[in-house]
């Protein structure tokens, strides 16, 4: 079953951090997500090679590469999304706290309340910004009362950093906001069930630079409650938010380590290609 | 014959005058066709509109309204022999003069006397008029062409805007058509109320519209009982409504759900195998539903019915059981049925085209977010297809209470004031036909009461309209 009321995590008002603009201090040690040796096939053709991965928890993880080489892919795997494509077949291991999510005995449905995904274009539901954020309490019955969904729809909205902007319109429709906004309600809605993991697939590329900075800034406070895997096709993206970072090429991983030392250090030469600008 | 030949030489004209418009252009330009403000082509057509269009338009007028304009001339001068005729016969007259004139009917009609005389003499008149008017149009035409030709050949030059003035032509023909099309909608209208006034003025509307007796047989002879008739509208738009109420009880959910499990369930082999079939169903011409109503349903219904009454026989319900055993294959059952079965492609091919609509990403939201696939369908997806699938709704009920033929093959003919779907019951639509089919003259209130349901069909038709697309404005509003 999904985690306790998430009232717990809610409680405390967040203070926000110096939003650090260099390199984040570096990763904490306990492993969130564990992958061996992740295959993923869309019929015949290969996607994913090999993929060996640890994603620590309660930083962010970035992945970059070309586009096409697997990035979104891989994201998928993790809360099992490729599910939904029915031509698409996954081998290898991932454990989340240890636990394989490929297993027969676990149910997506609940994997997924565990892990929140963020996609690439902002794509809240048809229905007012109230009803956006209770979608997920309401689905999995997390909420007993009228007065608990308010507060935990509250709660997930301020979290988000939304809360001011749409305090007194709860109850107009969440396709009337900006692309930011959007994509900022989108991230309620995901934190409202209380996720332990947060998968955000290019979720700034669709908003202009200033709800990016929003964004990012975020995605830097939420770091202290969640497990954050982003994928970004910015460089500069991934240098400010993450503190590590794992480089794609060709549906391989090619190399992962600390964000600092991956941009000041690259170990293998296409990484270095690629973060200089030779290739991508 | 004459108008197809000036026609084609028309055209073969205008080529003439596209071929020298463009030399001339060119010319000008020197030969060097990047000097010219427009493509050479443009100049050519140019002037090949100057010299076509005007006098095509000239000979279509001549072929619409030349007749008019022969019959007035004609019948200008009427001598007193036939003034002494009734009216209508003076018209026929003139018709047989004409006919004779162009060659439809012979020569030898019965006229005799100074009536014959007076025919033969309006016989050569109406040869005289005919070919004055043909080949006044013909060289009224040929001149147009002309002139139109010399007009637009001198400005062509190399700094002409060619380019505009055609588009300008191009944009007034496209004008041209549209008003074309809304001028037909507003004919159609204009004659429907004028007819229904007409019939309005016998019959009032307050009795048309709130009467419950509908018995539009009119008595031959004065004397007869019931020589009015009775033009209560009311059990035509009950019975319509009935059957449409039902058509839509079986078209809304099995349509509908048909396309949710096509658009969302079904793997693909499935659905390709389904959809072509549904959107042959949907091909099948109403009246063969109507064999089907009649011939298979209508009968089982009955059978069926019978069979229940028999079985209550004796039992608590006498009154019930007999009724039951009396039931005929005719029904507004089977009628509403097999109209449902009609229109259930119908609701499920456009359901299912809109369910598709709704972007992956909100499926792949909500899937995201730990939902199953039927929570995802119900909270998700109809409700953001909600406004698509009302309209398509609104549509399969105009469609039902346009319908006739299934009606008339199985709900019977007798307009009765009733909700028993057992009963035999007629519509809107079903009257109409049955009104104006036949030998009918014109002008009595039985015939002229058609028009007077087509307008009330029409607004509440338009009412229905006008509230659907309010409706589905405001979910726009709400979900965009
Ligand atoms: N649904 C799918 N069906 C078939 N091939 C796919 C599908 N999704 C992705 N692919 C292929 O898998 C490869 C990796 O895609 P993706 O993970 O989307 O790359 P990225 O997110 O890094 O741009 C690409 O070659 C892409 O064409
Ligand atoms: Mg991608």
């Amino acid at each position: 079953m999904p985690p306790a009321s998430p009232d717990d995590s809610v409680s405390a008002p967040k203070i926000k951090t110096a939003a650090p603009r260099s390199y984040a201090p570096a990763a904490s040690s306990e492993i969130k997500i564990h992958a061996k040796d992740v295959n993923v096939f869309y019929g015949d053709k290969q996607a994913l090679f090999d993929v060996n991965i640890d994603i620590p928890a309660k930083s962010v993880t970035a992945f970059i590469g070309p586009s096409g080489c697997g990035k979104s892919t891989f994201l998928r795997c993790i809360n099992r999304m490729n599910d939904t494509i029915p031509t698409a077949k996954v081998s290898g291991v991932i454990e989340i706290d240890g636990q394989d999510v490929n297993l027969k005995s676990v149910d997506p449905v609940v994997l997924r309340s565990r892990v929140g995904m963020v996609f690439q274009k902002p794509n809240p539901f048809p229905k007012t910004i109230f009803e956006n954020v209770a979608y997920g309490p309401r689905i999995h019955g997390l909420a007993t009362g009228k007065a608990e969904l308010e507060a935990i729809v509250e709660s997930s909205l301020k979290k988000a950093g939304l809360w001011n902007e749409v305090a007194d319109r709860l109850h107009q429709p969440g396709t009337g906001l900006s692309g930011g906004q959007q994509q900022r309600l989108v991230i309620a809605r995901a934190i409202a069930v209380g996720p332990e993991v947060i998968l955000m697939d290019e979720p700034c590329s669709a908003l202009d630079p200033i709800a990016t900075a929003r964004i990012e800034e975020l995605i830097d406070e939420l770091r202290s409650q969640f497990c954050i895997v982003i994928v970004t096709h910015s460089m500069a993206q991934a240098a400010r938010v993450s503190q590590k970072t794992a480089f794609f090429h060709l549906g391989k991983l090619v190399e992962s380590g600390s964000t600092e030392d991956m941009f000041t250090n690259p170990r293998d030469t296409r990484t270095q290609d690629y973060i200089t600008g030779r290739f991508g | 014959m004459l108008i197809w030949l000036s026609l084609l030489f028309l055209a073969l004209f205008s080529s003439v005058a596209f071929m020298l418009g463009r030399g001339r252009a060119v010319k000008t330009a020197g030969g060097v066709a990047r000097v010219l403000h427009s493509l050479p082509g443009y100049y050519g057509t140019y002037a090949a509109l100057w010299a076509g269009v005007p006098a095509a338009l000239l000979l279509l007028l001549g072929a619409m309204f030349g007749g008019r304009v022969e019959d007035a001339m004609l019948q200008a001068q009427r001598p007193a022999v036939v003034r002494a005729l009734a009216v209508d016969r003076q018209a026929v007259f003139f018709s047989d003069a004409q006919a004779i004139a162009s060659g439809i009917a012979p020569s030898e009609i019965a006229y005799e006397g100074e009536l014959k005389a007076a025919l033969d003499i309006k016989v050569a008149e109406a040869q005289r008029v005919d070919a004055l008017i043909r080949y006044s149009v013909l060289a009224l035409a040929g001149v147009l062409a002309l002139a139109g030709f010399l007009l637009a050949f001198p400005r062509l030059s190399a700094d002409f805007r060619a380019r505009n003035r055609v588009e300008g032509w191009v944009g007034g023909l496209l004008l041209t058509c549209s008003i074309a099309a809304v001028l037909t909608t507003v004919g159609i209208l204009m004659s429907l109320v004028w007819e229904s006034w007409r019939f309005f003025q016998t019959v009032s509307p307050i009795s048309f519209l709130l009467g419950t007796e509908w018995n539009p047989q009119i008595a031959m002879r004065a004397d007869q009982v019931a020589a009015t008739g009775a033009f209560g509208a009311v059990p035509l738009f009950a019975g319509t409504f009935l059957i449409m109420l039902i058509a839509m009880a079986v078209a809304a959910p099995v349509g509908l759900y048909s396309a949710i499990y096509l658009s969302e369930y079904a793997s693909r082999p499935v659905r390709a195998t389904i959809k072509p079939l549904l959107e042959i169903l949907a091909g099948v011409p109403t009246v063969v539903y109507g064999f089907f109503a009649a011939l298979t349903v209508g009968p089982l219904f009955r059978a069926f019915f019978n069979g229940i009454g028999a079985a209550m026989a004796g039992g608590p319900f006498p009154g019930v059981a007999d009724y039951l055993m009396q039931v005929q294959n005719q029904m507004a059952l089977v009628a509403g049925v097999v109209m449902g079965i009609m229109l259930i492609p119908f609701v499920s091919s456009l359901s299912d085209d809109i369910i598709n609509a709704v972007p992956q990403t909100l499926r792949d939201g909500s899937y995201a977010m730990g939902a199953t696939k039927s929570e995802t369908v119900k909270r998700v997806v109809l409700p953001a297809a909600l406004p698509g699938i009302m309209a398509a709704m609104l549509l399969a009920v105009s469609r039902a209470v346009g319908e006739t033929m299934i009606v008339t093959m199985a709900a019977g003919l007798q307009a009765k004031l009733t909700a028993n779907p057992l009963d035999t019951v007629t519509t809107v639509t079903v009257q109409i036909v049955t009104l104006l089919t036949g030998d009918q003259e014109f002008d009595s209130a039985k015939t002229l009461s058609a028009f007077g349901l087509g307008l009330t069909l029409f607004v509440v038709t338009l009412g229905l309209n006008i509230i659907a697309l309010r409706i589905v404005q405001k979910y726009r509003e709400q979900y965009d």
